[in-house]
């Protein structure tokens, strides 16, 4: 089927979630309410002639510097294909400006666990009904959330886990060796001298 | 924050009962091929839970990336397969091609699937010899490097470089082929079978490898789907998933391959599945120098030029300034065409994807990395849970992570 009418057949079965579909160089996307994200995956992925089987990507967006968005500020990006039918389509699920929230879809594709993860991690998008959501490429003790577009390209200080690092890696430096204390040719003192 | 600190130096206490214990494998397990660390909770040898962590080697190439041009952010790309580096190149300037209208020449198309083809192989080896060295067969490593050696000198000879090649261009590649490289190409192809060969009897029917791969780790069609696998490890599990025929770029149309599966899901099957993709590798390299049309080698188009002379009008400006012919970076102009493309490529180790968010400058405004390695991470804890600890280490070979790639 092409993908248009899948969009199409996607906004009779969902009529109040779509807020947009449209295509760019040949891919078809749908921009859609966050509400009801589960139910709508679910019926893309199961429904006879769609068969959406394959989750490609999960991935964040931040619109702060757009001009031309038509979305809310955080968007959540899934871009699915269908395997045995070889058509695919993107979703993009508007999360809002503050406190970006949506549900997990990590029921229905076990792999969106750490795609979830690292959009959380890098964009701070929370997750419902996640079962382990924790960072994954930064620190537990992170802060802030890199991939937004407030966050400057150099970051913002110094890791706090850093100073802690450093002070093991002093308190270890006694076990290294030291040359002063192993000078060749100058033997410790033998018994016979001190006599 | 209210979540508790790592302790990396802290080793972890046994769980009281005398049975179950923690134990930390990695940063710097020999078998984990880069920096992952794996938590593990075992009941003698039986992994209970297994928990991957990764972010060793996160550099921020997708923030870096929005903060150069599309021609710069290219040698960004390099760094994240290291192993098959032009994969990457390749997947990166399919996808930039799609999302500016690029058009690219057919000279150019086939020297890239050529050159894929053989980061492929060279992939394909470093897996092979480093997989059989987990297991415990050592001689196939130095067997492997052998031939990835004689790849390697092809590439250097070709651009300069033997493991970040940035050669590939946007619209096409850097500069053409000599007859010189064509020639010792196809006197690599015309031994290679014989060396695929050559590895297949040291460990196809070999007892002990049949016994560490065969029923070991083993993932059905429908969980390989669900956990998102792709590449060798999907097709092993019997699911024909291969982008080169499903979505063809470059030339993969135009030349004749097949997709080798397998039925099993399990170390074996992806195992036998990589071996014949370094056949049809060989034979896709073959088509390619047998078809390689005379013409020019980067399009008119490409917005990464080395000939300042060629470039477009409303690029030639800023590259006569720039003289090296890296555009400019304008900010808040109109260059390119605003919207958004995914585009993924078969990279050795699976589905490399690459999802752009372009606004009309000449910075891509969001680039996201859909790497196969992170994702096969992820479904390592499904995948070995309730094995044995030993076969965790055939399990992540089989799996042909990346840790470069993983944490980008």
């Amino acid at each position: 089927m092409e993908s248009m009418a899948i969009a199409d057949r996607l906004r009779a079965e969902f009529p109040e979630e779509i807020l947009q579909s449209y295509t760019n160089q040949g891919q078809v996307a749908v921009i859609v309410r966050p509400g009801r994200i589960v139910a709508l995956l679910r019926w893309l992925r199961d429904t006879d002639g769609v068969r959406m089987d394959h989750l490609r990507s999960l991935c964040g967006v931040d619109n702060l510097r757009r001009k031309d968005s038509e979305s809310s500020r955080f968007e959540v990006v899934y871009n699915l294909y269908s395997i045995p039918l070889r058509h695919a389509i993107r979703v993009r699920a508007s999360v809002g400006d503050k406190d970006p929230v949506i549900d997990s879809v990590a029921g229905l594709w076990a792999g969106a666990d750490w795609l979830e993860r690292e959009t959380y991690d890098l964009f701070g998008i929370r997750f419902n009904n996640h079962p382990d959501l924790r960072r994954v490429l930064l620190p537990d003790d992170w802060v802030g959330y890199p991939l937004r577009k407030d966050y400057p390209l150099k970051g913002k200080g110094e890791w706090i886990g850093m100073t802690e690092l450093l002070a093991k890696v002093k308190e270890l430096d006694r076990f290294d060796f030291d040359p002063e204390r192993h000078e060749r040719g100058r033997t410790a003192p033998s018994q016979e001298d001190e006599q | 924050m209210s979540r508790p600190v790592t302790k990396h130096l802290e080793i972890p206490a046994a769980d009281g009962d005398g049975e179950r214990y923690s134990l930390r494998m990695g940063p710097q397990h020999p078998a984990t091929h880069g920096v992952l660390r794996v938590d593990l909770e075992l009941d003698g040898e039986t992994i209970v839970t297994c928990t991957p962590q990764v972010g060793y080697l996160h550099r921020g190439i997708e923030k870096l990336a929005e903060n150069k041009t599309y021609a710069q952010s290219l040698i960004l790309t390099d760094r994240l397969d290291y192993i098959a580096a032009m994969a990457n190149n390749v997947g990166y300037c399919v996808a930039v091609e799609r999302l500016l209208s690029i058009s690219v020449p057919l000279r150019a198309k086939y020297i890239r699937t050529m050159v894929a083809e053989m980061s492929r192989i060279c992939s394909h080896l470093l897996w092979l010899a480093t997989h059989a060295l987990d297991i415990g067969a050592m001689t196939v490593f130095l067997y492997c490097f052998r031939e990835r050696e004689i790849l390697l000198d092809l590439f250097e000879e070709l651009c300069g470089a033997r493991l970040t090649f940035s050669y590939p261009r946007i619209g096409g590649v850097r500069q053409d082929v000599t007859a010189g490289f064509i020639a010792e190409l196809q006197r690599f192809l015309d031994i290679f079978p014989a060396r695929i060969e050559e590895y297949e009897t040291l460990i196809d029917t070999n007892r002990i490898w049949l016994k560490r791969t065969v029923g070991i780790g083993r993932v059905t069609g429908g969980e390989a789907l669900s956990l998102g696998l792709t590449g060798a490890c999907l097709r092993g599990s019997g699911i024909d998933y291969d982008i080169r025929k499903h979505q063809p770029y470059d030339a993969y149309d135009l030349v004749d391959f097949e997709v080798p599966l397998g039925n099993d899901g399990d170390i074996y099957a992806r195992y036998r599945c990589r071996m014949e993709e370094l056949h049809q590798s060989a034979r896709i390299i073959q088509q390619c120098i047998d078809r390689l049309p005379p013409g020019p080698i980067v399009g008119p188009d490409t917005p990464d030029l080395v000939m300042p002379n060629k470039a477009p009008a409303r690029f030639q400006a800023e590259t006569a300034a720039y003289g090296t012919g890296l555009v400019k970076l304008i900010r808040d102009q109109n260059l390119y065409l605003a919207g958004d493309v995914y585009v993924a490529t078969e990279a050795p180790k699976g589905e490399l994807g690459f999802y752009f968010v372009s606004d009309g400058n000449n910075r891509p405004y969001r680039m996201h990395i859909r790497s196969p390695s992170f994702i096969h991470i992820g479904a390592l804890a499904a995948i070995a849970k309730g094995e044995m600890i030993a076969d965790l280490i055939a399990n992540i070979g089989s799996l042909d992570v990346v840790l470069g790639e993983s944490d980008r």
